[in-house]
């Protein structure tokens, strides 16, 4: 039996403009719906939602649900999480999809244990196809295989959602492109009453305070990427990495280790738990390459590896190998670059 | 005002070390292989709960963990450095169970627990990192939930205020209790053990434990109770056996596969200064950089 029941993705918005995360969705939402057959639709839950379907139509949105609130802005959890539950029990999408943001991690689970319905997280992959049930052979047609990897990135899990519905996964920004699906593209606008979704009691938890920063680390669109490992020691040796990459106009990233040791922030870890990245040239310093990091990394078009092991994991997927002590190749770097630049 | 607090907590395996003999054939995890650690972020969901307790005498701290029966032994760790008593939820039946099926077991475990002003946990286990199964409980205990908390405010007129470290910047919010509170890796670290507590407390032990330990070890918890870690089973908290384990769970491991990337063919280089002067060349006149 197939299901002809729509693919719905969850809409993130700050400031006006919705989240590349939830774009991102759409794109790979607008494949998924035309493999199944069925609507690509989007709601967004928030104030202010004027002509904010305006960007979401270009990525193929056939639908979009607005509710519109001031208290459902900035976001908490119990009213986001009441519209979409009295929403997917009215239209019963097949698939949600949301970002694997603080909101999505938060909002998700909650949607996803009311409806009883499975949720996966941080999805590096999301494809349609076939399952049999090992135990009583029943067999399913057009599911959603959520793909993610479990066990600190150590093994890859595809997960199915054979009896309930929607199948709920989340996925990080950055993992799935963005791409403009017809800039032409016009869909139905469906505005629906707040009041007849959000009960007063479901605003308990009170915002007394909120700073958002606009982040200055932007190592997902940056060309080059500079990133440093546990190998790099120290924190002080994480600035040869700034030097490298101030010369080259790069950016900094590091792996979980480096992180988790506290050479540098978080916002620059690099891999399944941080961001994912495709430059056209990464330099790897001092980074074993673990799975997890190697995943967020990959399909940098050129990768070269520092490393005094000649046998670092992380050697055999680099195009450069530079074998020996990066504080000292790294200088030699910076040099020579300034020497054939100009 | 004296509170009664949950902490939740997870035995997991240590995932920087695992090994081909991981998993088991039907895709879930064979955790008797592995190396169990306190799950890191449990550990800072402690510290703000001995927090409080420090703030507000007579408090109580209880470590709740859904697991294998050793288990036991986070709940002692939690004991040493400073929680007061530890519930084993631990079954057959709630083996194989997803986020959504543990979250319902942990929650009957909450009900059965009675009364409580306020349940902590750790944002996410390192094993699964999922960050799901405290939403999952405030969603079926009624209950709002604080995720990605930093560090627990105070509580003053029946309401709890959090900062809340999200992916650009901080929030501070007041919730009302009880409610859920899963706190990050940025939160203070968690106390280090007592050393008069593990004096007290090194003869804690489950019912598991002791049927392996022999009659002194048993006479002794009997004498003292404070030595009890206590065991509850699926039907003790009352669980549908419909919705816990592997039938109660939604998703399904289709399949599971170690992770291999395609090799490329990589050019050598040693720390030699005409070398690396090459590779600059070529990648200034391939465009790559400059």
């Amino acid at each position: 039996m197939s299901d002809k029941n729509n693919l719905i993705v969850y809409c993130e918005y700050d400031e006006g403009r919705v989240a590349d995360v939830s774009l991102e969705l759409l794109t790979k939402g607008r494949v998924l719906a035309d493999r199944l057959g069925v609507k690509l639709e989007a709601v967004v839950i928030g104030d202010k939602l004027d002509g904010i379907e305006e960007q979401i139509f270009p990525y193929g949105a056939d639908t979009v649900y607005k509710v519109e609130d001031k208290r459902l802005f900035p976001y908490t959890s119990n009213p986001h999480a009441a519209v979409l539950i009295k929403l997917f029990k009215e239209i019963k999408p097949q698939v949600c999809l949301m970002g694997a943001t603080c909101i999505g991690r938060d909002l998700g689970p909650r949607v996803s244990s009311c409806l009883h319905s499975g949720l996966t997280a941080d999805c590096t992959s999301l494809e349609i196809g076939d399952h049999k049930d090992p135990k009583t052979g029943k067999e399913y047609t057009d599911l959603l295989y959520q793909i993610r990897p479990a066990f600190g990135g150590n093994i890859v899990a595809t997960i199915v959602n054979p009896d309930c519905r929607p199948q709920m996964a989340t996925v990080r920004e950055g993992v799935m492109k963005k791409e403009i699906y017809d800039a032409n593209h016009k869909g139905e606008v469906i505005n629906l009453n707040a009041a007849d979704y959000v009960d007063d009691a479901d605003f308990v938890v009170e915002i007394i305070d909120r700073h958002i920063e606009k982040s200055k680390i932007n190592i997902k669109n940056s060309p080059i990427i500079v990133a440093g490992g546990y190998g790099v020691g120290s924190k002080e040796n994480f600035q040869l990495l700034f030097d490298l990459a101030n010369t080259l106009g790069a950016e900094v990233g590091a792996s979980r280790a480096a992180v988790d040791a506290g050479f540098i922030e978080h916002a620059r870890q690099i891999g399944q738990t941080g961001v994912t990245v495709r430059p056209k040239l990464y330099i790897a310093c001092g980074i074993s390459g673990q799975i997890q990091h190697i995943a967020g990394m990959q399909e940098s078009s050129i990768i070269i590896s520092i490393n005094n092991d000649p046998n670092a994991p992380i050697n055999t997927i680099a195009d450069y190998v530079i074998t020996g002590d990066m504080e000292e190749i790294v200088p030699k770097l910076i040099k020579y670059y300034k020497k054939n630049s100009k | 005002m004296s509170l009664n607090i949950i902490v939740l907590a997870k035995q997991v395996p240590d995932t920087r070390n695992v090994g081909k003999d991981a998993m088991k054939e039907d895709g879930t995890i064979n955790r008797a292989a592995l190396p169990a650690i306190f799950n890191p972020e449990d550990l800072n969901a402690l510290e703000q709960a001995l927090r409080l307790k420090d703030a507000h005498p007579g408090s109580k701290v209880t470590l709740l963990t859904m697991g294998l029966p050793r288990a036991a032994e986070i709940i002692r760790e939690a004991i040493y450095r400073g929680a007061d008593a530890g519930i084993v939820l631990t079954d057959r039946a709630l083996g194989g169970a997803d986020t959504l099926a543990t979250s319902y077991s942990l929650a009957q475990a909450v009900k059965k627990f009675g009364e409580c002003d306020l349940i902590l946990g750790g944002r996410q286990a390192i094993d699964g990192d999922t960050a799901q199964v405290g939403p999952q409980i405030a969603e079926k205990l009624g209950i709002p939930q604080v995720t990605y908390a930093e560090e627990i405010l105070g509580i003053a007129d029946g309401k709890i205020t959090v900062k809340r470290r999200l992916e650009h910047g901080v929030e501070t919010v007041k919730a009302p209790l009880p409610c859920v509170i899963t706190v990050n890796g940025s939160a203070a670290d968690c106390r280090p053990r007592n050393a008069k507590r593990l004096m007290k407390y090194k003869y804690a032990a489950s019912p598991s434990e002791l049927k392996n330990l022999g009659e002194t070890a048993a006479a002794r918890v009997a004498a003292n109770p404070e030595l009890n870690i206590q065991e509850w089973g699926a039907a003790y908290v009352e669980a549908d056996p419909e919705q816990i384990g592997l039938a109660g769970s939604p998703t399904k491991v289709k399949t599971v596969e170690n992770v291999v990337f395609t090799a490329k063919e990589s050019r050598r280089l040693d720390n030699d200064d005409a070398q690396i002067e090459d590779l600059i060349k070529e990648l200034i006149i391939n465009h790559t950089i400059g």
